[in-house]
């Protein structure tokens, strides 16, 4: 069983964290990984780098930005990555925007993802009709999971189709917005945590944009299986470093 | 039947698609669902040619360059262009959208801008419909072009700087799109040119096809003959080109000329030639060729001509060039600025700088005699004076 199903199936409210790859320093990754298993972290998102960030707000965008002025390729993270597994169990997934993945050619990145014990792939801008005519065959060849977002604005009818699509958990993008745009959360998000709820989905979901701190985590967690955090933990990392994870994470829960 | 027109999946061979986070799916959707309907509606197509005729001043005349003609021992019609209220065909596409948006119920417009001939082309018929207008522009470019920023502030829009990236034309087009996530329900989106996702770049062909549609009857009227031998225009995203070409698309005795911004030399490593320096990728949403590293990063192209600095070109002209329909030919900023002075000097004509590269091509490529070339004078320079003045020491 791949990790991630594996670890949904947890009595629990996930914690899940993403952070940019060579981001604050290029050998930062597999510290920050340990960091944030060694504190019960539930899910960790590796993001991998992109010029053109564009469902991501400041905070990711300079994060990207600045991992790739350090140096972060797609290759150097695969090595970076490559003996995560002799000492972290935690369910990895690498969030990112499809060109890298492309220009690395998608079968030959998820054979190494498959190598190195990633367990799924976040990619936003690979599109729900193209993902099942051209790439789940090689997703699932490599025993990768995709996880497919949903929005307020997502239809009814779609959420359905995505949720037949998925595999492991559905990412629920709490508001229209970009990455770290809006904080916090009005009766227009709990209606709608409320109303993905009553549709009781095959695949658990967790909620991601907008969370930033225990609150946020607490009100995002009460009707769905978890939350994830991004551009709350980059600004805590810029500032604190590495070695404050712990901090942070138990801030949160 | 062959045909190089999008398929009702917006794609160009394998070019195009919507490679859109699921937070634009519903906008790109609705859109889509809409738009050829609400272009067909008899109300939308009065109101767009009513609009074209008297507030953009089309037909623009196809005018037969006889001097240049002379010169170059050919046929050459200039469709022009440059005399579009605005000063350059992008205001045909405004109109266009802006009625569209006004027909999907939207009430707030954004748009990106490199050169500001885009934006100023929006904030003008959002002035007309009076639309709230919000356009993105790199802050780099904010400093190039100071004029077309001061009219965008005069027609009412406000000019918000694109901070990010190179804060170029690229990043004004990430800001944009990021504006159209944070705003999905009020918001229409309108891009520039004929890249994006589906349906962006087939109806920005449509808005545009009025150059060709108008091409065809003028030169009837002039040579008897519906067809040119060949259709050359300059190509940054595609539009002019996209609207020079579209009634030919599918007409194989009409050869079809695309010109590229060499900047200072395909292997300078200062350049926009797509064609030549790009590889297929994932840009603005579309699958098309773009300019990046072996990694899948999105380079910084370079032209003297701001409106041709795109590391993309539309999913039409990358199916165009690789399926061979199209042919090719990049210029660079010398040659382009040279061809530039003398369309000045035999026409009396002063070409925007994008345009000036489309016409030198005469001195890359011989035509026949008699062969009739229609070249789409997309522009006019008062934009680009600055650039001029300093090129050539004026
Ligand atoms: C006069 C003129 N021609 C051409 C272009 C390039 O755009 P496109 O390739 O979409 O026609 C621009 C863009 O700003 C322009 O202002």
């Amino acid at each position: 069983m791949n990790r991630i199903n594996k670890k949904l199936q947890e009595d629990k409210k996930m914690l899940s964290i993403y952070f940019t790859a060579g981001y604050p320093k290029l050998n930062d990754t597999v510290p920050i990984i340990e960091e944030l298993e060694k504190n019960g972290v539930d899910l960790i998102e590796i993001g991998l780098p992109f010029s053109d960030p564009l469902a991501d707000g400041p905070t990711i965008q300079q994060s990207s930005t600045a991992a790739l002025k350090n140096g972060m390729h797609t290759e150097l993270l695969f090595q970076q990555l490559k003996g995560i597994r002799k000492t972290v169990s935690v369910p990895l997934i690498i969030m990112g925007y499809f060109n890298p993945v492309l220009q690395y050619g998608v079968e030959a990145f998820c054979k190494k993802c498959q190598e190195i014990g990633i367990d799924g792939l976040i990619l936003p801008d690979l599109p729900l009709d193209v993902y099942q005519e051209e790439y789940k065959s090689i997703f699932e060849k490599y025993g990768l999971i995709n996880v497919f977002l949903i929005t307020p604005q997502t239809s009814e009818a779609r959420i359905k189709a995505i949720d037949d699509a998925s595999e492991g958990f559905i990412y629920m993008v709490s508001s229209a917005s970009t990455t770290g745009a809006k904080e916090g959360f009005g009766p227009e998000q709990k209606a709608y945590f409320e109303r993905i709820t009553e549709m009781k989905l095959k695949n658990p979901q967790i909620v991601g944009f907008g969370i930033s701190n225990s609150d946020t985590f607490q009100q995002a967690t009460q009707k769905t299986k978890g939350a994830i955090i991004g551009s709350a933990f980059i600004k805590h990392l810029s500032q604190k470093g590495v070695s404050k994870i712990g901090q942070f994470v138990k801030g949160i829960r | 039947m062959k045909t190089y027109h999008a398929d009702e999946r917006g794609y160009y061979g394998e070019f195009g698609g919507a490679f859109i986070p699921e937070m634009l799916y519903p906008n790109c959707e609705e859109l889509r669902q809409n738009y050829l309907r609400i272009m067909e509606e008899p109300s939308f197509q009065k109101e767009f040619h009513q609009l074209l005729k008297d507030y953009v001043g089309r037909p623009t005349p196809l005018y037969f360059a006889k001097r240049l003609s002379e010169k170059y021992n050919t046929k050459i019609y200039l469709k022009r262009e440059d005399l579009c209220h605005t000063g350059a065909h992008k205001v045909n596409n405004t109109i266009g959208q802006i009625l569209m948006a006004k027909k999907l119920g939207k009430n707030r417009i954004i748009a990106e801008t490199g050169a500001g001939q885009h934006g100023v082309a929006t904030a003008t018929v959002c002035a007309l419909m009076g639309i709230e207008c919000v356009v993105y522009m790199g802050e780099i470019d904010i400093a190039r072009q100071a004029p077309n920023v001061a009219r965008m502030k005069m027609l009412g829009t406000e000019v918000r700087p694109a901070l990010s990236g190179s804060r170029t034309l690229k990043d004004a087009t990430n800001e944009a799109i990021r504006d159209w996530i944070n705003n999905p329900v009020d918001t229409h989106y309108i891009i520039g040119s004929v890249v994006g996702p589906h349906p962006y770049p087939d109806m920005v062909a449509r808005f545009q096809s009025v150059i060709s549609e108008e091409i065809k009857w003028q030169l009837k009227e002039k040579e008897g003959r519906e067809n040119p031998d060949y259709v050359v225009a300059c190509v940054g995203g595609g539009s002019n080109a996209a609207g020079a070409y579209y009634h030919y698309l599918d007409v194989p005795d009409v050869g079809i000329i695309a010109v590229e911004a060499a900047g200072k030399g395909i292997n300078s490593g200062e350049s926009a030639a797509t064609s030549a320096l790009g590889k297929v990728g994932i840009i603005h949403g579309s699958k098309t060729l773009l300019m990046q590293t072996d990694d899948g990063q999105i380079t910084e192209p370079y032209s003297i001509s701001a409106g041709l600095d795109y590391p993309g070109v539309g999913p039409m002209h990358a199916h165009l060039f690789k399926s061979g329909r199209g042919e090719f030919i990049s210029i660079t900023d010398d040659k382009a600025m040279t061809a530039g002075l003398a369309l000045c000097q035999l026409e009396g004509i002063i070409p925007a700088i994008e345009t000036s590269h489309a016409f030198a091509i005469f001195e890359e490529r011989q035509f026949e005699k008699d062969d009739v070339v229609v070249v789409n004078l997309s522009g006019r320079g008062d934009k680009d004076l600055r650039n001029y003045i300093d090129y050539f020491r004026l």
